[in-house]
């Protein structure tokens, strides 16, 4: 309690000093600065970025200085002309010439924002002559990342724990800004960002790298970044998505080239060795105790951590028609989705395996007893490429 | 003929009075700041610290939606439909509303419109949780079930809006006093004939826009469906196209309010008056052509991005044009201050401050960093709380002499006022550094490092809605008990038809109309 008052006071000091606000962002070290400083946007680590930046500081400065000549004259006028002083009203009302002048000079202003802010706008939608294409494709409430042409492919989703959110386990330092697997991406080479949206539409934005592109169903949108300093970039989604708008975080990790190759072969391989578990027959204990992960992960968002659901919004899976009934529906529903509802085709976001597992963890958890209680990887496979 | 009001509830239920009307719609919209500010509330108790500790994620989405529907639908177009009930007649020299009958109708479906939508939020699934914007898909497929209580409710007040409009407009066309000229209207007459015309231009496309979602959601269609053909981003085409005359909608009655404060409390006629009329009705054209301005992040073409910037950076013209003549109005004037004086003050400051980042939203490779993060929840606030509500705030005390024959308590206001302005700007000064630091809005939660300047909002938000019923303290005291005024002037610098009529404004003014020289 005392700390929290004592941070108060500090952060009303920190408000009154209004100048240091637009440097001390820039001025920190990468090591995560104290919030009372985070008063600017970042400089960021992309010529785009900081060409934003330049213009958004130009900017700033110009209203800056219209408001203290604008103000001055009214606090002038406020303590001069006042009643109580004696002072008699004059009886002015017009002057064309004035008039015309707080028209023009204000609109030549503005011209001359224009320029850079145009040059800056082109710079900006150059995709062209990319080293790297990467699709993301965000979901309720994940992202997806494609690196097109190299035959990877992950889900990128929070890693903080619901413990953690609630309260029932501490806040470490990374909260909210962690994630099960980050995009990676080469330093100095231009990377192409294509977007696009599976089910509402969502934002991906990373202020560092100054890319915020919508991704919207039914539409691929393109931007790019050329990221010049290697580290880790955190960032957000910016479009309201649903309930857990807030828990999908972005985390781009930009590393040299040769680490970039060993890291992208690495995952060539594992995509690899995944086909080949597909083949593989499981036990049931095996099944469920993957399951049971990738349920908290997938589906607890919606069907509840035990299945219960939310009455009126999201069905329970608990005791449910479909959990109990046929597998053949069972498996059409998670792969396929169901159209019209926030329930996704998830045979597009995970593995054969995953499915599988997930699938055998729903109709064997919580008391759920089906008849054919155990769906195996190749079963997926075949629902997946229409066998 | 000069007969009083009707007894019982009866004179409200069919009221055809301007001025009863006028009554209820200021009572009704204050009913709702304090609902729409209880959301707020809310809102800012989950966002004191980091952690989900009071909601959770959906219902937190409920009140972000309802929040800025019941602010900008209940609170803020209301409260100037009444001032103009009110003072229109009044103040052109007209005995009432051109249509009494169409006056009451376009009152008594408010409160139905929303009671549909504040009732969603005792339903299975929940209220609307997709924003006060609520883009489709989220909006429509992935719309809980009492989305259509929504869309009716909207449908309801829109066309409570445009009956409204017609109304004011067929009254400012129809019944100024011989001599009163469009030219020698007070500008709240003016600003509120302009507001009306985009009101009617605007309000069927928002209809148009809910209809489509009422069909794509219950019969099949797929107008914004994009697995059926249909475009999500021509949702935000349509709704824009709404929904920026809107927010002029709601600041254009707050310039003819300002108009008639500041003279009278600078002693000195209104500077520029015919280019305070040509700037309005300027920023009335503009609001139509800049509206995608609010989609710099959707994809467009390079083309239509810098159309939409260099439209957008030139409304920052006509609207330097009002607060120069404002403050030249002040210039060299006799100034004192009373409430309302210190409210107008405290508005153009803030709305200054409001256009100022208004003008760099507009930037549009600079949006790219402000688009959708809490740089922008600062920015509209500015505008909509310290423009459109404070200068309401302001005309109450102004106008609340006349209104009721009494002066309200001048300390009282004053701590109104301070308190207020003090907290307005601890709660949304600070939200300027979260979202240039990264934060989006509509977060539920957030990381680490937005802690501290959320708390210091969450502080201020709680100063500011105390400050509130301060107000209506004070609005009840000067009610039932405020100091007796009989000049019909009032206030020493007041100029107008308003402040010839007696003081408390008998039941009928100007039943003949008064000459104007």
């Amino acid at each position: 309690m005392v700390s929290k008052a004592k941070q108060l006071v500090r952060g009303g000091i920190g408000a009154l000093a209004l100048l240091p606000w637009l440097h001390a962002a820039a001025a920190e070290p990468a090591a995560r600065p104290e919030s009372w400083n985070l008063l600017n946007m970042p400089k960021g680590v992309t010529s785009v970025s900081q060409n934003v930046y330049d213009i958004h500081m130009v900017v700033i400065w110009i209203c800056v200085w219209i408001g203290v000549a604008v103000f001055g004259v009214m606090f002038y006028s406020m303590f001069a002309h006042r009643k109580s002083r004696g002072h008699k009203p004059a009886n002015f009302h017009e002057s064309t010439k004035v008039e015309l002048a707080w028209t023009i000079i204000p609109a030549l202003i503005l011209i001359v924002m224009a320029f850079p802010a145009t040059t800056s706008l082109k710079h900006l939608y150059d995709t062209s002559e990319a080293d790297l294409d990467v699709k993301i494709t965000g979901y309720q409430w994940k992202w997806k990342y494609d690196y097109l042409g190299k035959d990877v492919s992950f889900i990128s989703e929070l890693a903080t724990s619901q413990a953690s959110i609630y309260g029932s386990a501490p806040k470490t330092e990374f909260y909210l800004e962690e994630v099960t697997e980050p995009l990676v991406i080469p330093v100095g080479k231009k990377v192409r960002l294509l977007m696009t949206g599976a089910d509402v539409i969502h934002s991906w934005w990373v202020p560092e790298l100054a890319v915020k592109r919508d991704a919207i169903p039914g539409f691929v949108n393109e931007t790019w970044a050329r990221v010049d300093k290697p580290g880790i970039y955190r960032g957000r989604c910016a479009e309201l998505c649903g309930k857990d708008h807030a828990f999908m975080p972005i985390v781009v990790n930009a590393v040299p080239e040769e680490e970039f190759n060993a890291w992208l072969a690495k995952k060539q391989s594992e995509t690899v060795a995944l086909r080949a578990l597909t083949e593989k027959t499981f036990t049931q204990e095996e099944l469920m105790a993957k399951g049971e992960a990738v349920y908290g992960r997938t589906c607890a968002g919606c069907h509840g951590a035990a299945g219960e659901g939310v009455p009126g919004v999201f069905p329970a899976i608990k005791g449910s028609k479909i959990a109990l009934g046929p597998v053949a529906d069972h498996l059409a529903i998670v792969v396929n989705g169901k159209s019209g509802t926030a329930m996704q085709a998830f045979g597009a976001q995970l593995s054969e395996v995953d499915l599988a597992a997930a699938i055998t963890y729903q109709r064997n958890a919580w008391g759920n007893k089906s008849v054919d209680n155990i769906v195996q990887p190749v079963d997926v496979f075949k629902v997946k490429n229409g066998q | 003929m000069a007969h009083g009001p009707a007894k019982g509830i009866g004179r409200w239920l069919r009221a055809t009075n301007h001025k009863d009307i006028g009554t209820m719609y200021l009572w009704f919209s204050f009913a709702m700041f304090l609902l729409g500010g209880a959301f707020a509330m809310v809102i800012r108790a989950e966002l004191f610290e980091p952690g989900m500790q009071i909601i959770k994620p959906e219902f937190f989405n409920q009140m972000t939606t309802m929040h800025g529907l019941i602010m900008v639908f209940g609170a803020i177009m209301p409260v100037f439909v009444g001032l103009a009930n009110w003072m229109i007649p009044m103040m052109i020299g007209a005995p009432d509303m051109a249509l009494p009958r169409l006056n009451n109708l376009s009152f008594w479906i408010l409160p139905f419109g929303f009671s549909l939508l504040a009732a969603t939020l005792f339903m299975p699934g929940g209220g609307p949780n997709f924003g006060w914007t609520f883009y489709a898909p989220l909006s429509t497929t992935y719309a809980p079930p009492t989305v259509n209580f929504f869309i009716f409710g909207i449908h309801i007040i829109g066309a409570s809006s445009i009956m409204g409009s017609i109304n004011i407009i067929a009254t400012i066309l129809n019944l100024r006093a011989p001599g009163m000229t469009l030219m020698k209207m007070p500008m709240f007459a003016w600003t509120w004939l302009i507001t009306a015309f985009l009101l009617i231009a605007v309000m069927p496309v928002l209809a148009g826009a809910v209809t489509m979602m009422l069909m794509d959601i219950n019969f099949g269609t797929s107008f914004f469906n994009a697995a059926g053909g249909g475009d999500p981003v021509l949702f935000q085409h349509v709704f824009w196209f709404f929904g920026h005359p809107e927010v002029y909608i709601i600041i254009i009655p707050a310039f003819g309010v300002m108009s008639a404060i500041i003279p009278t409390f600078s002693r000195k006629p209104l500077f520029g008056y015919s280019s305070m009329v040509y700037a309005t009705a300027a920023i009335a054209f503009l609001s139509f052509i800049v509206w995608a301005h609010h989609m710099f992040t959707v994809g467009m073409p390079l083309a239509g991005e810098l159309y939409f910037m260099y439209a957008t950076m030139l409304i920052a013209v006509p609207t330097g044009v009002k607060v120069f003549n404002w403050i030249t109005t002040m210039f060299r004037g006799a100034i004192t201050y009373e409430t309302p004086m210190l409210f107008a003050i405290a508005f153009v400051i803030l709305f200054t401050i409001g256009g100022f980042t208004g003008l760099m939203l507009a930037i549009a490779p600079a949006d790219i960093q402000y688009q959708d993060s809490y740089f922008v929840v600062a920015h509209f606030h500015y505008v909509m709380v310290a423009g459109a509500l404070l200068s309401s705030t302001a005309a109450v005390y102004y106008w609340i002499p006349k209104w009721t024959g009494r002066m309200y308590n001048e300390t009282m206001g004053k701590v109104h006022f301070w308190v207020s302005f003090v907290a307005f700007n601890v709660t949304f000064f600070p939200q300027h550094f979260l979202g240039l630091a990264g934060m989006p809005r509509r977060y539920a939660d957030y990381s680490l490092q937005f802690a501290d300047w959320n708390m210091v909002s969450s502080i201020g938000a709680f100063a500011y809605g105390a400050s509130q019923l301060l107000f209506l303290y004070n609005v009840i005291a000067t009610i039932v008990a405020g100091r007796k005024v009989s000049d019909p002037k009032v206030w020493e610098g007041a100029e107008g038809l308003e402040w010839t009529v007696p003081t408390p404004a008998p039941y009928h003014t100007f039943s003949t109309p008064p000459a104007i020289k």
